[in-house]
This record gives structure tokens, C-alpha cells and sequence, in this order.
């Protein structure tokens, strides 16, 4: 039994455990988000605060949609022509900190307190 | 070799996980077993022709850049952990799987602007993990079925 390597693979695995529980305790937290802000290509789209139900089309380079929805205090995209479609399935964010990312369409939507 | 890595790929693609972002990597699968039954230069061939011909048959071109900046990343890695010899097969996977994932969203930062991404750092982090320990757990049966079909061409 390569009692070794199993010894420094346990180790390897444990240290990437640590390095992600310290990630995640530096995080700010925040409590509930006020205002989802939109940034496309790095540039600030818009800015839709929480507590007004909204929609916005948000349009990025060649013919890229993604439709955010605002209801109930929650963002969440409900509709988007990328190839990934991962935007959708993130579902609904609320809390600060939390973001509905569409790397196809250089999409960003941060829930900021 | 590359056309079951592609296959793979392309199975991966129709399973969700449920989670932003997160795939279970059964392609590193085929590039970790070449690289421990065939050589490594094998394994880095099957590596490239998965991230181009599956960027060009299934993504676009920001996939690609992706794909490319995790596979040669965890490549390398794999790759120096595999040589450095102190490493068993699952942690070799398991680093590939984590390195993956880190390269990728450092492409995201960088493509995004900004490192407000570095929220998912967490969740990245455990899931090229978790991955990366099944794919090595995976690899086991993989490698010497592979090595047992070069000795009988012998």
C-alpha cells in the first residue's frame, strides 16, 4: 500500500477544504440586497433597486438577451438567448453579494446593499 | 481516445448539476487515464483536441478560451503532482479538478473586470474537489483496462 501518497493526497484535500472555508469566512456577507446592478462588459448598465417589481431586456454584443426580473425582492433571469443558459438556472438572488453571472454575454448582476 | 473525451464532453454537457456553473469534469477522466496508460504526450493530445474540436462543436469562442485556460492549467498541474511522484491518482484528480476551476474564474475576472467573481471562489473550489476525487476513484478501472488493451497488442 502506498501508504505515502494516500497520506499526502488526504493532506492535499484537506488543505483545499481550509483554503475554501477561509475564502468563504473573508467574504463579506451582507443581509438582505437593496439594488441589483448590471454591468455589461465591465461598464455600468443599469441599476434596479429591490423593492419595485421590474423588468429589463438587457441587451449585450451581437443580439445577446438576458431578461431580469425583479419581483418579490428577488432577481432572477427568467429568459436568455447564450449557449449556456447557466444565468437561468442560478435562479433568484436577494442577499448582498449574491450575482446572476452570463459569462457568454459579459453579463454581470451584483445585488448590492 | 480523443473521440470518447469528445463523447464525454458532450454527455457531460446534457447532465445538470443544479448549480451555477458547475460540471462534473468526465472529460478530465479520459485525459487523467491517458495520462497515466499511455504517455504523456498522449494525454496532452487528447487533452487539446477535447478543448478544440468540443469548443468547436459544442461552445463558442469565450467557451473556448475557457476551456483552454482550465484544461491547460489543470494539465500542468496534474501533471508536475504526477511527476513530483508524492501524489496518489485521486489527489492528482482532485488538483486537476481544483485548478480547473481556479483558472477559469481568473479568466472570468479577467474578461469580466473586476473580483467581485471571487464570491464563487468558494463553491468552485469544493466542487473541482468532490469532482476530482470521483473522476480519480473513476480513473482506477479506467487505467488498467487501458493498460491491459496496449500489452495485448503485443
Amino acid at each position: 500500500m502506498k501508504k505515502k501518497r494516500l497520506l499526502a493526497d488526504i493532506l492535499l484535500i484537506a488543505g483545499v477544504l481550509i483554503a475554501a472555508a477561509i475564502v468563504w469566512l473573508l467574504l463579506p456577507r451582507g443581509g438582505g440586497g437593496a439594488a441589483a446592478v448590471v454591468t455589461v462588459n465591465g461598464e455600468h448598465y443599469a441599476s434596479l433597486p429591490l423593492s419595485e417589481d421590474a423588468e429589463l431586456l438587457i441587451r449585450s454584443d451581437d443580439g445577446g438577451e438576458n431578461l431580469l426580473v425583479i419581483s418579490g425582492g428577488k432577481a432572477r433571469v427568467t429568459h436568455a438567448n447564450c449557449p449556456n443558459g447557466v444565468c437561468v438556472e442560478t435562479g433568484a438572488v436577494s442577499s448582498e453579494g449574491q450575482l446572476i453571472v452570463c459569462l457568454p454575454h459579459k453579463v454581470v448582476i451584483e445585488i448590492v446593499g | 481516445m480523443a473521440a470518447l473525451a469528445l463523447v464525454f464532453g458532450y454527455i457531460e454537457s446534457l447532465i445538470p448539476t443544479g448549480i451555477q456553473g458547475v460540471k462534473l469534469g468526465l472529460g478530465n477522466l479520459v485525459v487523467l487515464t491517458a495520462m497515466y496508460a499511455i504517455s504523456v504526450r498522449g494525454a496532452a493530445a487528447v487533452s487539446a483536441v477535447k478543448i478544440f474540436l468540443g469548443g468547436l462543436l459544442f461552445g463558442s469562442f469565450a467557451g473556448l478560451l475557457y476551456s483552454l485556460a482550465g484544461g491547460a492549467v489543470s494539465f500542468l498541474v496534474m501533471l508536475a503532482l504526477k511527476k513530483s511522484g508524492r501524489f496518489g491518482l485521486v489527489g492528482v484528480s482532485a488538483a486537476g479538478g481544483v485548478a480547473h476551476n481556479i483558472a477559469q474564474l481568473a479568466v472570468a475576472c479577467a474578461v469580466l473586470g473586476g473580483i467581485k467573481l471571487a464570491y464563487m471562489l468558494p463553491l468552485l473550489l469544493i466542487s473541482g474537489l468532490v469532482t476530482g476525487i470521483v473522476v480519480g476513484f473513476a480513473a482506477v478501472p479506467c487505467i488498467s483496462l487501458a493498460q491491459r488493451a496496449g500489452k495485448g497488442k503485443k
